[in-house]
């Protein structure tokens, strides 16, 4: 039993059953490289699901694909019931367009290694950038919003300062409120403690559990922080060459892996003192 | 013969300050036409065809004398246009093909990271480029875009070839006048560099001022 201040870990159960995201038959290619191969998945609303897998196994492309930053080479991906990296044409899909596109990624917000704030907006800009210029909030209410959630990450005495201004392990707990500020249903974690100093990782994991806790956003979290993946994902999936080698309840997953290549690599994961 | 004439200096000062006048708002007005102008370039140039189209263009303007682009527009240009307003327009959009390459450069300069939490966030492309891209881009590259400031304000003695009333058409006309164009075109000389000097300094010190930040 995870302890009490974490997370529940019981799987939610969809809005009448409906999955949040499908992944059918998913295939992404660079050129000759096939990263993501005929991939199949779903992740239920609320649910939140941790990817693993050694470097180059396709984490980062999922992701990516679901915050239309690629798109899919064969297959369909849909959110909330609708084609996503399609649209309904007549009868049939065809590939999303950009105006598509841009309606319904509204939904999906992306947290990333290299935290990637606006270096020339303070805190408080980089935060009501996108409530006012896409949501239409006004000045006042986007200002409100942003207040409430640099208190919850811990920063609203930072508010007015720079990005540059702030340590790695601020900068990304700033990205994270400024992701929730669009009040997304899915949120995209990739790997954001990867490029902070070890002392600061435990800062942005808890704001995250916190945000698990206190929020029912479905979250897709690509992460080496074997514990924090444990105390909050529903599930935990293991990748491996673009494909799913093993799935299961982080219990399962970490006590008793069936496949050799999860073995193999949770311990190269505690050999490298994640 | 003394070293130095002072009576013809001052007698020849009120015309050469003129001609220093026109000159430094050619340079101003051109510049600011250089300036919008690359603006738009650079941004176009990202967009597929149109870009491809009006990198073709920028090429040939960059490879083509200035002075043969102003005599070549002045000539068609209809007899109600002064020969101000040609100089000006030819200088500033000459000069737009280099300053678009400077823009160009600072947009690329642009970490991908920018791009893709602007879209992230589903900001308009006019968000992203005007809010977050063009921003830093700019910055970066206030330097070099003050040396094309310094650029063009040598060059312009070139609009001397359509008859603009600037700096070296006024020297040339008094020196003629007055059989003493050594005298006439040192003093262009040193109000050359009464402007440029200054200039060149400022623009060091902007430098430093956006490079420390
Ligand atoms: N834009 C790209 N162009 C070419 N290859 C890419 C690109 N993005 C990712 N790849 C390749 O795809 C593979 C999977 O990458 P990624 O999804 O980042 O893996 P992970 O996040 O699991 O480490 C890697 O081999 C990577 O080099
Ligand atoms: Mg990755």
């Amino acid at each position: 039993m995870p302890p009490s201040d974490t997370p529940s870990t019981e799987a939610p159960q969809g809005v009448e059953g409906q999955p949040q995201i499908v992944f059918d038959q998913v295939v992404k290619r660079f050129g000759e490289l096939t990263v993501l191969d005929r991939l199949d998945f779903a992740v239920e609303p609320g649910e939140r699901v941790t990817l693993i897998g050694p470097s180059g196994s396709g984490k980062t492309t999922i992701l990516r694909l679901l915050m239309t930053l690629e798109k899919v080479t064969e297959g369909h991906i849909h959110v909330a019931g609708e084609p996503f990296s399609h649209m309904r044409r007549g009868n049939h899909l065809v590939p999303a367009n950009e105006s598509y596109l841009r309606r319904r990624r509204r939904s999906i917000g992306m947290v990333f290694q290299q935290f990637n704030l606006f270096p020339n907006m303070t805190v408080r800009k980089n935060v009501i950038e996108a409530p006012v210029h896409v949501l239409g909030l006004s000045k006042d209410e986007a200002d409100e919003r942003a207040v409430e959630l640099l208190e919850l990450v811990g920063l609203g005495d930072k508010i007015d300062a720079h990005p540059t201004q702030l340590s790695g392990g601020q900068q990304q707990r700033v990205a994270i409120a400024r992701a929730l500020a669009m009040r997304p249903d899915i949120l995209l974690l990739d790997e954001v403690t990867s490029a902070l100093d070890p002392e600061l990782v435990a800062g942005v994991l808890d704001v995250l559990r916190q945000v698990a806790e206190s929020t029912d956003i479905t979250m897709l979290c690509v992460t080496h922080e074997m514990g924090f993946a444990r105390d909050v994902s529903h599930r935990v999936l293991m990748f491996d060459k673009g494909r799913i080698a093993e799935e299961g309840t982080p219990e399962q997953i970490f006590e008793d892996p069936r496949e050799e290549r999860t073995r193999s690599f949770l311990r190269s994961v505690l050999d490298n003192g994640f | 013969m003394t070293f130095w004439d002072m009576e013809f200096t001052a007698e020849a000062m009120p015309d050469l300050l003129s001609g220093l006048w026109v000159t430094v708002q050619a340079t101003v007005m051109g510049y600011l036409i250089a300036l919008t102008l690359g603006l738009l370039i650079a941004v176009v140039r990202r967009v597929r065809v149109l870009g491809a189209l009006v990198h073709g263009v920028m090429e040939f303007i960059r490879t083509t004398p200035l002075v043969a682009q102003l005599v070549f527009v002045f000539l068609l240009a209809p007899s109600t246009v002064t020969a101000m307003t040609v100089g000006v327009v030819v200088l500033g959009v000459h000069y737009s093909a280099y300053t678009a390459e400077v823009y160009r450069s600072g947009i690329e300069g642009v970490a991908k990271g920018q791009w893709e939490a602007a879209r992230a966030l589903s900001l308009p492309a006019s968000r992203t480029w005007g809010a977050i891209v063009l921003p830093q881009a700019i910055r970066k590259v206030i330097p070099a875009l003050g040396n094309y400031l310094i650029a063009m304000f040598k060059d312009t003695p070139l609009l001397f070839a359509i008859g603009v009333a600037e700096l070296l058409t006024q020297a040339q006309r008094i020196g003629s006048v007055s059989f003493r164009l050594v005298e006439a075109y040192t003093l262009v000389g040193f109000l050359f560099l009464a402007v440029s000097i200054p200039s060149a300094i400022l623009i060091r010190r902007l430098e430093r001022r956006y490079a420390a930040v």
